[in-house]
């Protein structure tokens, strides 16, 4: 028998410790039935389990809210923001790529073809395996170009898959939660 | 007809049908189980256990596609499916012979052991042909006797896997399983002892008809039948007991028990012969969930059985209460799984030969003793 599993038979009886068993205790028999009517209750209460595929995770932040509804301001996925014309609101000015403590955007701007503002994005990538969701890119932004949505997963099949272009970051959509497959 | 039948009822022919019958159900009992045991603890614990393999009727409902039957239904079958596609692997220590024995030691006893739980009425008029059938498969008057002797060869499986396996994990739970087995086979033995001394016969038919024909206590508006449960509620205890420990289930399951042994006994089998391992396994709980039922739950007797008619309706009853008695027993054995936790090997000692030993001894000599009394001539009717 090894040290720490000392018997505490020998040992001083402190204020606070345990009081002797009794006979029915040691027994255990008293115990036992209590057991199985614990396991007995529990079987008839509702589970927890959530099916995830078919339902969203439950949000444990928002205890008000039913299982498998998203906090609508928990940060998820980004979404480049559209003007009116249907034009990207961001300006290239890589301020979002200097407030990203992960360093995952990646900006190549071009000039801008419209009067209104002198560069746009060429290239707009985010590498959401680096992401860290922080919402520090949403902050800094001036324009309120850059947004992060409650969106929760998009499973991939690759990493490749991950480092979403600037057409991706567009058309991103948050009211397509988790891809919903219908279960009878 | 009648002379086909009086060809076919021989006595060859119905121990054929009856042990086919009953081998057949024991193993349609185990995916059941296991169904059960995985549902059933997940709900225990607040989960939702396995709901993927449905049982589908396709196209059932219009308009919506096929009607999902029970959730998880055929999780054994797909387990099964898979064990029987698994690579077997085969450790390079192994002592081959008791590699290849330890699976179908294990198996062989129990399915031997089943022949002499009865399952019905001793006395069935087969098909209105005149011929009785005794519904068991092995009609013996010492069939007690030859059930212990028999199911206590189940350790040997056990330990000829463990030992054959060529590992240390295995052979220290083959060791603690051996160990294990044995002691509690002694409670186990003595309290049903006790029991046989009440009763007055070692044949388990007449344990029921015991039970069956007397009567308990009258409660003026039913009668509590003399199951042995009531007259001998300490050999029940001790049996039921003792009963966890044979079968190496929680809160005794030492010769497997995950967080020590890797996977006990059976860490090195995969494939088939794993699975042969555990379909004795849970045939030997309901090996043992029958002989409970038929010593102390009154077997097949129940309300509405006459034990001396000979009609097939009767029959039938008699084999539904039965089965009634061993699935509550089965699914008991399963909430008393997911309730407690494991008790530790010197402790399981300490129980098995400080406290059920002498508790068994105790009643024994109790029971002789009232019997003298009560009743001078010879115990049982």
């Amino acid at each position: 028998m090894s040290a720490h599993t000392s018997d505490h038979d020998d040992a001083p009886a402190f204020e606070g410790d345990h009081p002797p068993m009794t006979a029915s205790e040691k027994s255990y028999i008293p115990s036992i039935v209590k057991g199985i009517g614990i396991t007995l209750q529990r079987f008839f209460k509702p589970n927890f389990t959530v099916q995830y595929p078919e339902q969203a995770p439950y949000d444990y932040a928002s205890q008000d809210r039913a299982i498998g509804e998203v906090n609508p301001r928990h940060r998820g996925e980004h979404i480049l923001v559209k003007d009116e014309q249907g034009r990207e609101k961001c300006v290239a000015c890589l301020l979002c790529m200097a407030a990203c403590p992960a360093l995952c955007i990646h900006i190549e701007p071009e000039p801008a073809p419209w009067d209104d503002r002198e560069r746009r994005p060429k290239v707009f990538e985010i590498d959401m395996l680096r992401c860290i969701y922080c919402g520090y890119c949403e902050e800094a932004c001036p324009c309120d170009a850059i947004r992060l949505t409650p969106k929760l997963y998009t499973p991939t099949t690759s990493r490749t898959e991950r480092v979403y272009d600037k057409e991706r970051l567009l058309e991103n959509n948050p009211e397509a939660q988790v891809p919903q497959r219908p279960r009878k | 007809m009648d002379s086909v039948l009086k060809f076919l009822l021989t006595d060859p022919v119905i121990g054929l049908v009856k042990g086919l019958l009953v081998i057949g159900v024991v193993l349609q009992i185990v995916p059941l189980l296991i169904y059960l045991e995985r549902k059933l603890s997940a709900y225990m614990q607040g989960r939702l256990g396995p709901n993927r393999v449905n049982l589908v009727i396709p196209y059932a409902v219009p308009g919506v596609g096929g009607l999902r039957l029970i959730p998880g239904s055929l999780q054994p079958l797909a387990d099964a499916v898979k064990l029987a596609f698994k690579e077997e692997i085969i450790p390079k220590d192994a002592d081959k012979l008791l590699w290849y024995l330890g699976p179908f030691l294990a198996f062989f006893p129990v399915a031997t052991a089943l022949a002499f739980i009865p399952f019905g009425t001793p006395h069935w008029d087969a098909f209105g042909s005149g011929i009785l059938v005794d519904l068991r498969v092995c009609t013996v008057d010492i069939s007690v006797l030859l059930l212990f002797a028999i199911s206590s060869l189940g350790v040997y499986g056990i330990a000829a896997g463990g030992w054959g396996s060529g590992s240390k994990y295995p052979l220290m739970a083959a060791v603690r399983a051996s160990a294990q087995m044995i002691s509690y086979e002694v409670s186990m033995g003595l309290a049903v002892l006790a029991a046989i001394a009440t009763v007055g016969s070692v044949d388990l038919q007449q344990f029921v008809m015991h039970q069956a024909t007397q009567q308990f206590a009258d409660l003026g508006l039913f009668s509590v039948p003399n199951w042995l449960v009531f007259s001998q509620p300490l050999a029940a205890l001790i049996f039921l007991i003792a009963m966890f420990a044979e079968n190496n289930r929680l809160p005794f399951d030492m010769p497997e028990c995950e967080p020590e042994l890797v996977g006990g006994f059976h860490t090195e089998y995969s494939g088939l012969k794993f699975a042969l391992f555990f379909l004795g396994e849970y045939a030997a709980m309901i090996l043992m969930c029958g002989l409970f039922t038929t010593i102390f739950l009154g077997g097949w007797s129940g309300p509405g059985v006459d034990p001396y008619a000979t009609d097939g309706i009767n029959a039938l009853l008699s084999h539904v209460w039965f089965m009634a008695k061993v699935m509550f027993l089965l699914v008991f054995q399963i909430w008393i799984r997911w309730t407690l936790p494991r008790f530790r090997y010197d402790q399981l000692m300490n129980l098995g030969w400080k406290v059920l030993v002498p508790l068994a001894l105790g009643n024994l000599v109790l029971t002789a003793v009232a019997g003298y009394f009560l009743n001078p001539i010879g115990v049982g009717q």
